[in-house]
Parts: structure tokens; C-alpha cells; sequence
């Protein structure tokens, strides 16, 4: 019966047994979070997030540097800001920052940081909050956890939580605090993982960060990004399991059937949302024709939508209503003006503007500039040559690389209707009413320039700017959406976001809107 | 030597006006084209304002007139200073430093096999002009000359790499497999197969015809008749005589293939993602990097310079009677 009785030493002995095998999975795991490889098809001039906002840098940056709050699927989730509230005359917003942060050096993070970050870097320098922190005076460091932003004009609370995600990487004050910020290159944050290595035109190496301050996280060991500029061989290396995830549709729609049969391998449509792409019309209003809104009706009306996002998209895009994509429930309205596909519609407003068609059918000539940024963009300049020709309008494509494009369209105004693919980023007040409103200056890329000049748009969009109450903004924003697409300064076509394709060994993936420029902290690789 | 060192002094001087005009023409090139490295670096970030365009090109001091600009490079290339790339925020030379051992690599393991398997195959086929063998070798390299290399690399990497997963799909080394000396060497070769295999089995075919050619033109030379008049067994008239006269075509082809290799492998370095000097060429151009482009195009010049040095060189070795 002894070998039944159970002594102090068989209950250790049971105890020891059954912490060694609840830590077992936790040693293997760090041991093995395994490296995952990710297909880039980019490399960013700069990699500091605070400096330069955009998804190309966010893509590898945004693991190693994080934003006060992240995008989720039902608001902001809080990385180093923990809470914080704007004041009732709206000119002050107080952050409260989250304990025991550091930064891969070792050194604590502080308001300091944020009060560092936010004058000297995101107002200063950054490409969209010079813009959206315009009217930030001050921040005020009232103890070690606490930042308070002094602005000169009342600021929406709204305005702010929605451009957090973009807009506010902190950067270590006691690294960057040099004369010439944007030339230091190290990449110092407090993210999930630690900048490693890049070696020029073959990858960038992060590593896990052990003293990350969600404990236990991350999961992975390292993040690879290998650098594959040709879409082909992003494809390829998928196939042959050299990388296992790769973002921002870098195979090629046509491809995706054929991928997704692939053992092994998903294609993921989610973890976008926020990042949606619209394509647009953009029109030249110094052209005597485009100037006359019927034209500008008669050419809305002549674009299949429907076609467009079945064929050039493959599916993968939603018609677009107006300047708002429906992708940001915030602020979407579908009271605004639509144009069904009507080519005899179009052909009854261009008669009745007084263009007949002359001997060859033709009514008058444009040149069309497709952005070359996307195959897409460029597919659809063909295609809009062809529906306008169908309605007696000859427009000219007129092809140009990036940089060429760039200056053709925004500084030299060298166009009659241009293809553009600007982003929605979660709030119509950070880069969607510069695309209308007027005063802009020439060279502002994404922008409205072609020259189109309302005053009752301006008026809205301005007041939107100090309108506090997030319900009365939202209000406006349905006004601004109607009034767009009643005027037609430009035309809205489809609204489209990325797809991934990723192993199916990996997992919690695409589980934020911004997913592909997040943290990846709980991103995971079985097996 | 006096023949060689005649040829070099002759050589050195004629590369200098042949060197301005290579930068000459790039800078002019490249500014007559729309846009400038700020417009490139901004559409590229999603578009910024006026005054960050502005403070941009203060900082990549590209704000002066394109004389001004022209003038400060060249005096920096006069002090071997090849200048600073505003894409890739590091100096040309490091730049080109890392890319160009790459490229070096590709284009020689190419040359190589295709020079000596291409020229080897000709004197197969050259042999006896009109045979079975020629006409099967002729043929065949008639249909891999017609392949466009870009082709010819996917269907490798698909059958190869994808398929078969014998070679890897991209890239010249394992990442960060921290292997040195003799393993590292090995993986680069493994790496470097299938690229090398697309960009040297088209030029194969090139050596193997014009090495053909010459051959079939050599046999109907009166001396190779009376090489055999005189008794010489068969192969020694083919390989010391008729196959000696055609060597010299195929070396002038050697020194124009090398010359076009810098600039043909940039669809091989991108199908492959090997990250090259076509590729750097091609990333400066989109970027509207000029001294980066310049850096490039110096560098490539020189390579084909001294290439066609060399080329000369052999000449004399291989014929005596070419006098320099």
C-alpha cells in the first residue's frame, strides 16, 4: 500500500512535475516563435515613422517605434497613451501615458518623450502632422506620465483619436534631441521588436524585444523582410515558402486565384480597412470644357463603376458613391448625388452643353495623366480613354513615371483629367478635403490642383475644422460628401483596399484595420 | 612592351573626353526629364506640403539651377568625390560598392560559361559545316537566341525554384545564415545558378554562332586546304587552324557582351531579386537621383573601357599582325 501514499515528497515531486510542464510551452515558445519572412517591394528612403508617415516606412517601422494608440476594430486601442480627454473649449487634450515603458536602450519612457516628439518631430516635420497639428502650441509636462497638448484654436477630440494611429510614433527624446533630427538613422522605439540589421537590396532584420512591455509578448523571435521589387518573384518565393506573408497586394490580383489553390497558403482581404485607397478622376477646372459642371455629369456618367471594379479590380474594390469610402462607417453617407452608367445620358448633356460631335464623332480632345503608382490606376486610364471616346469625348494618355507624374499634375498643372489613387486615413480632415478645397498652393502633391473653387465647400470644410461636438462634425462631413458629389470637383470611382497573402501557419494576422502597419506583437507562427 | 604600354597611354587619354561625355549626357538626360528627386521621394510617401517639398530640396541641394548643380558635381568628381545619393541617403560609392561585387559576380560566371561552353559548341558545329551536328547545334541556338531572358528566368525560377525547389527563387545568399569561407561561397553559387544559367545560355547562343561562322568561312580558306594537302590529321587543322582564324570575332563579341551585360542584367537581377547594379541603375532613374545615375553609368563606362582594353590586348596575342 506504501507506493499509494502520498507523502511530501510525492506532492513536491507531483508540484515540481506540473510547473515544469505548464513552463515547458513557455520555453519552447521563446525558444522557437520562429523568424517569419515577409516580402517587401520597398526600400523607404527614411524608416522613422515620426518624420515620414507613410505605409511604406509604417510597414517595417511601426514594429519598432509605436504610436500613443493603435487602430482597432471597434475604436483606438491604447499602446503608450493609456487614456486621454480633450477639454471643453477644446483647446487642450490631456494624454496619460501607460507605466514602465522603455525604450530599447533601457531608458523609461516619459512625457518628456511625447513632448519631445510632438513639437520638435510630428509638428515640425512630418508630413501629415505639420498639417493636423497645425495648431499645436505647446505640450506641457505636468509629471513623468502625463502630457497635455495646448492648441491655438479649438481641435476636435475626433479629429485627434482618429489621426493617433498615423500621426504620433514616440521617439526617445535622449536620441533624436540633435540639431538634425531627420539625419540620425538609428531606429530607436519602444515596440514589440528591435531594429537589427539592413543590408541594402536584400532585407531588413528585427528582433524580438525581451523587455517589451506586454509581457510575454512578442511571439515571433525575428521579423525578415526581404526585399523582392518584382511582384513575380514575391509570388514565386511564396510559392516555394522563401517568405510567408506578403502585404499591400504585392502579387498581383491576376494571381490571386491561382495562390490561393496553393496548399499552405491564404489569401487575406481583412486588416485594411482603415488604409482604403480611393480611385479617382481628377479634373483640371482652368479647361474651358471641364470647367461647365454638365461636362463634368456627362463624364461621371459615362464610367461603368460596375465594370471597373469587376474587371480591373477583379472584384476586390466597391464602387465608390462619393469622397467619403464606406470602409469609414464614422463619417460614410449614401445621401449624396449618384450617376448611373449612362453613356446616352452623358451624350444628351454634352449635346445640350453645346458640344456637337464633329465629322470623325469626336466632341473636343483631352490629355488623361494615369498615375503610375498602381497597375490599376494605369488599367483604368485605358479604360476611362475608352468610355469617354464612346461618348464622343477623344481623351490622349499621356504616360509619365512617378516623378514626372508628380510634378506634370501638382506643379505644373500640365493636365485635363488625371488618374489618382489618394488614401482615406480614417478622417476626412487629414487628407481628403485638400483634395477640394481651394488656396492650395502648387506643389502640394494629393491635393486639389486643378484650380476648382467653391465657396460654400470651403465654408463647410472649414468649420468642420473647429466643430467640437463629434456628432455635429460627422453632420458637416455628410454636407461636405453631398455637396462633392453635386459639384463634381473630382469624380470618385471605387474604393479599394489591399489584399495579404500569408501561410496558413500564421495566425492572429489582419486583426486590426491597419493591420500590415501595426506592431504585430500577438502575430504568431505554428509549427 | 612597347606595344602595350603605346595602347594604354593611347587608351587612358581617349577615355577622359569619352568619360565627361558619359556624365555630360546623363545629367542632361535625366534633367530634361519631369520631375525632380523631391517630387520622386514625395509621391513615393503619399505627397507633402509646399514647404516640405521646399525644405527637401534645400536639404538634398537640389533647389539651385541645373548649371550650378552640374558644376558642383563635377568638381567633386575632380576630387574623386562621387557625391551623396538623395535616395538612398547614403555616398555613391558606398552605394555602389555594395551593388557592384553582385553584378560582377553574374556577369562573370555568365561570361564565362557562356563563352567557353558557346565557343566550344562552335567549334563542334563548325567542324564540318552543313553536318548533322551543325545543324542540330545551329538550330538550337537559333531558338535560345530568340528567347527574351526575362522568359527564359521565370520559366527557370518556376520550374526550378517553385516546382521543383532544387534553387532557391531569390536573393544571392541565405539571409542572415551567418556562414563564412567555403559554405557561404557555396551558398552564393547555389543562389547565383539559376540567374547565371538565364543570362548566359541566350549569350551562348550568340558565341556559338559567330564562332560557327567564322569556322564555316575558315574552311574554305586556300590554307585549309593545304593544311590538309599536307596530311594534318583532322583535328589538329580544326582546333590549331580554322578554329584559331574564327577565335577573333568571337573575342570582339566577348568585349561587346560584357558591355552590355551591365546594363542587360537588370531584368535578371529583378526577376531574380538580386540586388545589382542594373537594379541600383534603375532605382536611381525612377528617384531622379542624379549623381547616384552618374555614379552608375561612370562606373559602367569604365568597366567597358577597360573590357575593350583588354579585348584589344588579346588581339595581339591571338594575331600578331594586329598592330597597335
Amino acid at each position: 500500500m506504501s507506493q499509494f501514499t502520498f507523502g511530501r515528497r510525492q506532492v513536491l515531486g507531483l508540484w515540481a512535475a506540473l510547473m515544469a510542464s505548464a513552463a515547458m510551452p513557455g520555453i519552447a515558445w521563446a525558444a522557437q516563435g520562429g523568424r517569419l519572412l515577409v516580402a517587401s517591394d520597398s526600400e523607404p528612403r527614411s524608416l522613422n515613422p515620426a518624420i515620414v508617415a507613410s505605409n511604406g516606412v509604417f510597414f517595417i517601422a511601426s514594429k519598432v517605434i509605436e504610436p500613443l494608440a493603435e487602430a482597432a476594430y471597434d475604436g483606438l486601442r491604447p499602446l503608450l497613451a493609456t487614456g486621454w480627454e480633450g477639454s471643453e473649449d477644446g483647446l487642450s487634450v490631456t494624454f496619460h501615458l501607460r507605466e514602465g515603458v522603455s525604450f530599447h536602450d533601457g531608458k523609461p519612457l516619459t512625457s518628456a518623450d511625447v513632448a519631445f516628439s510632438a513639437m520638435k518631430v510630428w509638428r515640425a516635420l512630418q508630413n501629415i502632422g505639420r498639417e493636423v497639428l497645425a495648431n499645436l502650441q505647446d505640450v506641457e509636462t505636468p509629471d513623468p506620465l502625463t502630457a497635455v497638448f495646448r492648441f491655438s484654436k479649438p481641435m476636435p477630440l475626433q479629429l485627434i483619436e482618429n489621426a493617433l494611429p498615423v500621426i504620433s510614433a514616440v521617439l526617445p527624446r535622449h536620441v533624436y534631441e540633435v540639431e538634425d533630427i531627420a539625419g540620425v538613422t538609428a531606429l530607436v522605439g519602444t515596440g514589440p521588436f528591435t531594429f537589427a540589421e539592413h543590408r541594402p537590396g536584400e532585407y531588413y532584420l528585427l528582433k524580438r524585444n525581451p523587455s517589451y512591455w506586454d509581457a510575454g509578448k512578442p511571439l515571433l523571435d525575428e521579423i525578415i523582410y526581404r526585399v523582392l521589387p518584382d511582384r513575380a518573384a514575391a509570388a514565386s518565393s511564396l510559392e516555394a515558402g522563401e517568405v510567408q506573408l506578403a502585404c499591400f497586394s504585392a502579387v498581383p490580383l491576376t494571381d490571386l486565384a491561382r495562390i490561393a489553390k496553393v496548399p499552405g497558403l491564404e489569401v487575406v482581404t481583412k486588416g485594411y480597412e482603415a488604409l482604403t485607397y480611393q480611385l479617382v478622376v481628377e479634373i483640371n477646372h482652368r479647361n474651358e470644357h471641364l470647367a461647365k459642371l454638365p461636362v463634368r455629369q456627362a463624364i461621371a456618367h459615362a464610367i461603368d463603376k460596375e465594370f471597373v471594379t469587376r474587371t480591373i479590380f477583379q472584384g476586390y474594390a466597391t464602387a465608390a458613391t462619393g469622397p467619403v469610402p464606406a470602409t469609414a462607417t464614422q463619417f460614410y453617407s449614401p445621401d449624396v448625388e449618384t450617376y448611373a452608367f449612362d453613356p446616352e445620358a452623358a451624350n444628351r448633356l454634352l449635346d445640350e452643353a453645346g458640344y456637337a460631335r464633329g465629322a470623325d464623332g469626336t466632341r473636343f480632345t483631352l490629355r488623361l495623366l494615369p498615375a503610375p503608382y498602381f497597375t490599376e490606376t494605369v488599367q483604368f486610364g485605358d479604360y476611362l480613354r475608352q468610355a469617354l471616346a464612346a461618348v464622343g469625348i477623344d481623351a490622349r494618355i499621356v504616360a509619365n513615371d512617378s516623378a514626372a507624374h508628380q510634378k506634370a499634375v501638382y506643379t505644373d498643372h500640365d493636365f485635363d483629367l488625371a488618374v489618382a489613387p489618394p488614401v482615406f486615413r480614417g478622417d476626412p480632415a487629414i487628407s481628403t478635403t485638400i483634395l477640394v478645397r481651394s488656396g492650395i498652393s502648387a506643389g502640394v502633391g494629393f491635393s486639389n490642383q486643378g484650380g476648382f473653387v467653391d465657396e460654400g465647400l470651403d465654408q463647410i470644410i472649414d468649420e468642420a475644422l473647429v466643430t467640437l461636438d463629434p456628432a455635429a462634425r460627422v453632420a458637416l462631413y455628410n454636407q461636405f460628401q453631398r455637396r462633392v458629389t453635386e459639384e463634381l470637383p473630382l469624380i470618385n470611382v471605387a474604393d479599394w483596399t489591399f489584399t495579404s497573402v500569408a501561410a496558413t501557419s500564421l495566425t492572429n494576422i489582419a486583426n486590426n484595420p491597419r493591420w500590415a502597419v501595426s506592431g504585430w506583437a500577438d502575430t504568431e507562427l505554428d509549427g | 612592351m612597347p606595344r602595350v604600354l603605346r595602347l594604354l597611354r593611347r587608351r587612358l587619354l581617349a577615355s577622359i573626353p569619352v568619360l565627361l561625355i558619359v556624365v555630360l549626357g546623363t545629367f542632361l538626360l535625366l534633367n530634361a526629364a519631369g520631375g525632380d528627386a523631391v517630387d520622386a521621394y514625395l509621391s513615393s510617401i503619399g505627397g507633402g506640403s509646399a514647404e516640405l517639398a521646399q525644405e527637401l530640396r534645400q536639404r538634398y541641394g537640389i533647389e539651385g539651377g541645373a548649371v550650378a548643380r552640374f558644376l558642383i558635381y563635377a568638381s567633386g568628381l575632380l576630387q574623386a568625390d562621387l557625391g551623396w545619393s538623395v535616395a538612398l541617403n547614403r555616398p555613391v560609392l558606398t552605394a555602389i560598392a555594395e551593388r557592384l561585387p553582385n553584378t560582377l559576380w553574374l556577369m562573370g560566371a555568365a561570361t564565362a560559361l557562356s563563352f567557353t561552353l558557346g565557343s566550344a559548341l562552335g567549334v563542334i558545329a563548325g567542324r564540318r559545316p552543313g553536318g548533322l551536328c551543325d545543324r542540330l547545334l545551329s538550330g538550337v541556338s537559333l531558338a535560345l537566341y530568340s528567347v527574351p531572358g526575362f522568359w527564359l528566368g521565370l520559366v527557370l525560377s518556376i520550374l526550378f525554384a517553385v516546382r521543383l525547389r532544387w534553387f532557391p527563387v531569390s536573393g544571392v545568399e541565405t539571409i542572415a545564415s551567418g556562414k563564412e569561407g567555403l559554405a557561404r561561397a557555396l551558398d552564393i553559387a547555389w543562389h547565383l545558378t539559376l540567374p547565371v544559367t538565364a543570362l548566359g545560355v541566350i549569350y551562348l547562343a550568340l558565341f556559338l554562332r559567330v564562332m560557327r561562322a567564322g569556322m564555316a568561312e575558315a574552311w574554305r580558306q586556300d590554307w585549309a586546304l593545304g593544311a590538309r594537302a599536307r596530311g594534318l590529321s583532322e583535328w589538329r587543322i580544326t582546333l590549331n587552324h580554322v578554329a584559331r582564324n574564327a577565335l577573333l570575332p568571337v573575342v570582339t563579341m566577348l568585349g561587346y557582351q560584357i558591355a552590355g551585360m551591365v546594363g542587360g542584367s537588370v531584368v535578371i537581377e529583378s526577376v531574380f531579386g538580386i540586388p545589382g547594379f542594373g537594379r541600383l541603375a534603375q532605382e536611381a532613374v525612377s528617384a531622379r537621383d542624379a549623381p547616384l545615375l552618374m555614379g552608375v553609368i561612370l562606373v559602367s563606362a569604365l568597366v567597358v573601357i577597360v573590357t575593350n582594353l583588354a579585348v584589344d590586348l588579346l588581339y595581339g596575342v591571338l594575331d600578331p599582325r594586329v598592330e597597335a
